[in-house]
């Protein structure tokens, strides 16, 4: 009896060590978060004079008028009448380089992540989320438009296919759940500050790579095994209305920094 | 029916009920309250414009992988609605699902619990980034715990610690331990013949393990010697 005594003892004091450790790493993550290279990155390429046209993103139109980017973030995606679509950071980001700059946007958006003008758009898209930091989410549902958005997310959330049967759902449908050890916020519904569509762009520490919402939506659908969805596609776009509506009042802490 | 024609049917419509619903939902931050009321089908029609038009083929994954059983669409169509399915629809798909379970062609439920582990505890295959070499995990120990001395596991489903132990399965070959020993290898196969919307892959059913591996995870759970069962 004794000996199981210490036995267990052993197990819960391994258990807390490695719980523990996992904690204490996460917290000397935070102490510097190299997001902020990529900010000044992403506010230097907005200023400078880029592209076929040589002109700047200083007239970019992100939602609240011409070069107004302070709280932009927090209010997107949302519909643009200029484009007649819903459009979130990134694919608006894409508008303004086409518009403005001369950049063909179709080809950005065939781009890999990591590579060319998407190293580009994330750092932007990182910097203009930092505009927004501490500010809550609030985004329209006036339009339409945004309001199809919505209810096209909630039904991509919920659907069910590839050879595992996965949904978004699956692992973010509940409270209270973990994949291995990591925590699953519910996206159903408010996951709270800083949790979920309120975290990203981040910077993942795991693999030293800066990610954006669009980056971060189709690694979700990577592990979900389902195929690859287009960079600012409608299915994209429209995850980004349900999960921000849903976040409606959480304050946005991005760019995060993540495991 | 063609977008076109969708669109001046949300003109008319719907447009006007979306117009005087949407104010009241900003306030409330209740979005999901104001579902589809009258406008389900447009809505419907947008969702599969959007899953058509936004997916394409990459590495092993073709977008036709999406084009999906009579299972799954049953399945998303309640999680929209927020409800489960009818008892009676949920049973006529937990039969559906029964029918497909291929049971091991020479009567051997229970392989090595050693190699069950190792396949438990990969998570690989079938994503857009794997190739048709990388063998596919199984995927346990994403959702349940298993092994005690495994820390690091899910909680999506249920703990599996001492799964064989619990049920009383002291001999594979025993007849007592014939019932649980078929469920478990029925369940791995194809679990929603047993819970029709079930979060659990069909890993049988769907090609992910095959019956040599399928006898490895039933050994792993019901093997007395399994590090499970310890």
């Amino acid at each position: 009896m004794l000996a199981l005594g210490c036995l267990t003892t052993t197990a819960v004091v391994a258990q807390k060590t490695a719980v523990q450790s996992i904690e204490e790493y996460r917290a000397m993550l935070a102490d510097g978060n190299p997001s902020e290279l990529f900010e000044a990155k992403g506010e230097d390429l907005w200023k400078q004079k880029r592209g076929p046209k040589n002109a700047s993103l200083e007239a970019c139109d992100l939602g609240k008028g011409p070069g107004v980017y302070k709280g932009a973030f927090v209010e997107l995606p949302r519909y643009f009448a200029d484009t007649g679509r819903v459009q979130d950071m990134e694919s608006r980001l894409l508008t303004c380089m086409q518009n403005l700059q001369g950049f063909n946007a179709d080809e950005i958006a065939k781009t890999a992540f990591g590579k060319g003008e998407q190293v580009n758009v994330t750092a932007l898209a990182t910097w203009l989320s930092s505009e927004s930091k501490g500010m809550k989410f609030n985004l329209s549902q006036a339009h339409p438009q945004e309001k199809i958005s919505y209810e096209v997310g909630r039904r991509l959330f919920f659907q069910r296919a590839g050879p595992h049967d996965f949904s978004c759902a699956s692992c973010h449908g509940q409270d209270n759940t973990r994949i291995r050890l990591q925590d699953l916020p519910n996206l159903t519904k408010n996951p709270g500050d800083g949790i979920g569509f309120a975290a990203w762009p981040a910077y993942r520490v795991s693999n030293g790579q800066m990610w954006g919402m669009q980056q971060r939506l189709n690694d979700c659908y990577r592990q979900q095994r389902f195929p690859y969805p287009g960079f600012g596609s409608d299915v994209t776009i429209a995850l980004g209305v349900y999960l921000g509506v849903n976040s409606a009042g959480a304050k946005s802490i991005a760019p995060a920094l993540k495991r | 029916m063609n977008k076109s024609k969708y669109f001046s049917v949300l003109s008319a419509i719907g447009v006007t009920l979306l117009m005087a619903v949407a104010p009241v939902q900003a306030q409330k931050a209740k979005p999901v309250a104001v579902a589809s009321t009258g406008n389900a089908d447009v809505f419907d029609f947008f969702y599969r414009e959007a899953v058509k038009t936004s997916f394409r083929d990459q590495g092993i994954v073709k977008a036709s992988v999406l084009n999906t059983d009579e299972t799954n669409l049953a399945c998303s169509a309640a999680d929209v609605a927020g409800k489960p399915l009818d008892k009676k629809r949920a049973k006529e798909i937990e039969a559906l699902n029964l029918k497909t379970i291929k049971w091991p062609s020479d009567g051997k439920f229970v392989g090595d619990w050693k190699e069950g582990e190792a396949l438990a505890q990969s998570g690989r295959g079938l994503t857009y980034s794997d190739d048709a070499t990388t063998p596919n995990g199984g995927n346990c120990y994403n959702c349940h715990q298993l092994d005690k001395k495994e820390i690091s596991f899910g909680t999506i489903g249920p703990s599996l610690y001492n799964y064989g132990k619990l049920r009383g399965v002291t001999d594979v070959n025993s007849p007592a331990s014939k019932a649980i020993i078929e469920y478990t290898w029925g369940k791995i196969w194809n679990s929603k013949a047993y819970n029709a919307c079930s979060n659990m892959p069909r890993a049988g059913h769907m090609g992910i393990m095959t019956e040599a591996q399928i006898r490895h995870l039933v050994a792993l759970l019901v093997d007395p010697k399994s590090a499970v069962n310890q």
